[in-house]
């Protein structure tokens, strides 16, 4: 992965410094909130309902262990022994005091992490497939070209006050699992005649106005990439309305203006833009950044331990058939840890569990650790001759929940448990929905199916791209539920339906088990999912499960 | 459409720790909603509203919430003032887990069970 050199290292001690001396004059009351705030929004500290919280970005999703361990040390020392991982490969710890901010700012970066751009009007984390460099559908590994990206945008002068934030997601695969098209600007590689390059997508995004991503580019060589990139958001930059918050993200910019506009005045800019660029300098800093992404050394491994454990024991079986995915070596399998335990909050892991999760990389998986946008960590690399082992130890954290894809994988925002934007809670729904489906035994029969749940219409629990979304609303002082359907976020993507009026608190769990039965009584088959029933069924009959029988119920 | 008035309290999030508190009548501020200001006059909620945005040195985001009056003390009237006064529902942290909530501290919070206890509360 990526080593920090001498100017990174610098770079972020100076910025640690600048806010260190930010958080004293606030303190010292020489800076008002109102001067202090978009300083520690920068820096990634925002206020909550019940405390700070602080967001530190996992860029494309990378962690060595030493970062794990840091972020655990961080979570013991600092906050309550917890971090949240977010639906944009950060972390989030939930409990910091604005004094001890700068010292775990400088903790973070003896590890190579920080908090910067992680908020605020600029340009975000850049996000990634986590499966990076390790799934057998990919064209290249995406990473190198995420952390160019990052380089470029970190303290871009002309990028720290767009009309509003900016979000950039890239892959390296036709299967997108980076969400590209519900990003600002999404990446997809491709290949043209043996060279390498990217379609553009730009103008997706969910929130208030959900919008599926168009492209801007077909085919966009490597080289390009910067001034290219640099042309989109310098276009937007001027382009984007700053009289409306709720209009001033590119998508509206996009929708307003017309996607023929756009690419007129982007590749007039690109134009322009180009020869300000030093291409080498470029293509020598991206082979020096690829040079750090080396895939490890993988020994041809023999698999007899995995298919004994797989005979012998049920619980590991099972554990296999959801949890790992292929490798582009097939004596290698990659592993995903579930975050998402029945019945706790997902995305969240101990001190401990991050501790055993940076042990078990080391031991097995070529000290490699990725964090999904679904809000569970990867490690990509395990010989599946080791997997019976990686499996029981674990078990010992629970962290060998075998749920991945399944209903109770459900991706959710931490809503109005945590969120001073939150309408509604979305952690104690997943928490009930995965238990209430745990309990009836049937979340194998049920298959993939992702739930995803936002605690207001800003939509950072994806619910639009939900095979099932539920999006939590005020409604007159009272949490309303609100259900779509047949929301895609893949490579197809596709935003979900609206079913009607919304349901209470203690209704949504029983209004999501009559769609679930809805579905199991109308499937052609087991093989055919939640998903692609829908596609063939339509609203309908969902519709007709979700109301009718409540009408008949209050009969 | 009239809209039912209610009593106000002045609120906000400390400065350095980040949590909830209400001005007080001794022009301070508590970390218990019992211990609140209660203003029954929307000029007075005003005046004590401009009180507290003025401490910028102990406080960030005044701003006046509706409370009921009840025997025990104000109670919030929305449901967002009641997690801000007790803590959030997936872990007994926050207020809850400093015993100035009215849901017991020792619940295991990371239980479903409890995320329904305390939704039912």
């Amino acid at each position: 992965m990526y080593v920090y050199d001498d100017f990174d290292t610098e770079f972020l001690a100076e910025r640690n410094r600048q806010f260190r001396a930010q958080v004293e004059r606030r303190i010292n009351g020489s800076l008002t909130e109102d001067e202090f705030k978009p300083l520690r929004l920068m820096n990634g500290l925002y206020l909550q309902l019940h405390a700070y919280m602080l967001r530190v970005a996992i860029p494309y999703g990378t962690l060595n262990p030493h970062q794990m361990r840091k972020l655990a040390e961080v979570a013991d020392r600092w906050d309550k022994g917890y971090g949240h991982f977010t639906t944009r490969q950060n972390i989030q710890f939930n409990w910091p005091k604005l004094a001890d901010v700068p010292d775990i700012m400088d903790s973070l970066a003896e590890a190579g992490i920080h908090a910067i751009q992680t908020s605020g009007n600029t340009i975000r984390n850049v996000t990634s497939d986590h499966f990076a460099a390790a799934a057998a559908d990919e064209i290249a590994d995406p990473r190198p070209v995420a952390e160019l990206i990052r380089q470029w945008s970190t303290d871009h002068p002309e990028f720290q006050f767009l009309p509003r934030k900016f979000k950039v997601a890239v892959t390296g695969s036709e299967i997108d699992r980076a969400v590209t098209k519900a990003h600002d600007i999404g990446l997809r590689m491709v290949r043209r005649d043996g060279e390498a390059g990217f379609e553009v997508i730009v103008g997706g995004g969910l929130g208030r106005t959900p919008m599926i991503g168009k492209v801007l580019r077909e085919f966009l060589p490597v080289a390009d990439l910067l001034p290219y990139l640099e042309a989109i958001v310098s276009t937007y930059n001027l382009l984007g309305r700053r009289d409306n918050k709720f209009k001033a993200r590119i998508k509206i910019t996009v929708h307003e203006n017309g996607i023929e506009r756009i690419r007129e005045l982007v590749e007039a800019r690109f134009i322009d833009n180009r020869p300000k660029f030093d291409a080498e300098a470029t293509e020598a800093q991206l082979a020096r950044i690829e040079a750090m992404f080396q895939a490890p050394d993988l020994p041809a491994a023999c698999d007899l331990p995995y298919q004994a454990a797989y005979a012998a024991d049920p619980a590991f079986r099972a554990w296999a058939d959801t949890n790992l995915h292929p490798h582009r070596n097939p004596d290698y399998a990659i592993v995903t840890i579930s975050l998402k335990a029945h019945g706790a909050t997902p995305g969240d892991a101990t001190s401990d569990q991050m501790r055993l999760i940076a042990d078990l990389a080391e031991a097995y998986g070529h000290s490699e650790i990725r964090i999904s946008h679904e809000q569970n960590v990867i490690l990509p690399h395990i010989a599946r001759a080791d997997l019976p082992a990686l499996y029981k130890a674990l078990r010992v954290q629970g962290l060998a929940v075998a749920n991945v894809g399944l209903i109770s994988d459900i991706i959710a925002c931490p809503g109005m448990d945590y969120c001073a934007l939150a309408t509604a809670r979305s952690i104690p729904v997943a928490q009930e929905i995965a238990t209430h489906f745990d309990a009836l035994k049937l979340e194998h029969d049920i298959g993939p199916l992702k739930i995803k749940i936002s605690g207001c219409i800003n939509a950072c629990g994806h619910h639009h791209v939900g095979h099932i979304g539920i999006l939590g609303l005020d409604r007159a002082g009272v949490e309303n539920y609100q259900i779509t359907l047949g929301g895609d976020g893949s490579e197809d993507a596709v935003l979900g339906t609206r079913t009607g009026p919304g349901f209470a608190y203690d209704q949504i769990v029983p209004a999501i088990e009559r769609i679930i039965r809805a579905y199991l009584a109308q499937r052609l088959s087991p093989a055919e999912t939640f998903l692609a029933a829908y596609k063939r069924l339509g609203l309908a009959p969902f519709k007709a499960a979700l109301y009718d029988q409540e009408g008949a119920d209050a009969a | 459409m009239s809209r039912e008035s209610f009593p106000q309290i002045v609120t906000a999030n400390a400065l350095i720790e980040g949590d909830v508190v209400y001005l007080t009548e001794a022009h301070g501020w508590t970390r218990e909603l019992s211990e609140a200001l209660v203003l029954t006059n929307p000029t007075d909620a005003e005046l004590a509203l401009a009180e507290g945005d003025a401490q910028v040195a102990q406080v960030v985001g005044c701003y006046l919430a509706n409370v009921r009056l009840t025997a025990s003390g104000p109670q919030p009237v929305h449901f967002r003032e009641d997690f801000r006064r007790r803590g959030p529902s997936n872990y007994a942290h926050g207020k809850q887990a400093e015993g100035s909530a009215h849901t017991p501290a020792d619940t295991p919070a990371d239980t479903p069970t409890a995320a329904k206890a305390i939704s039912a509360a």
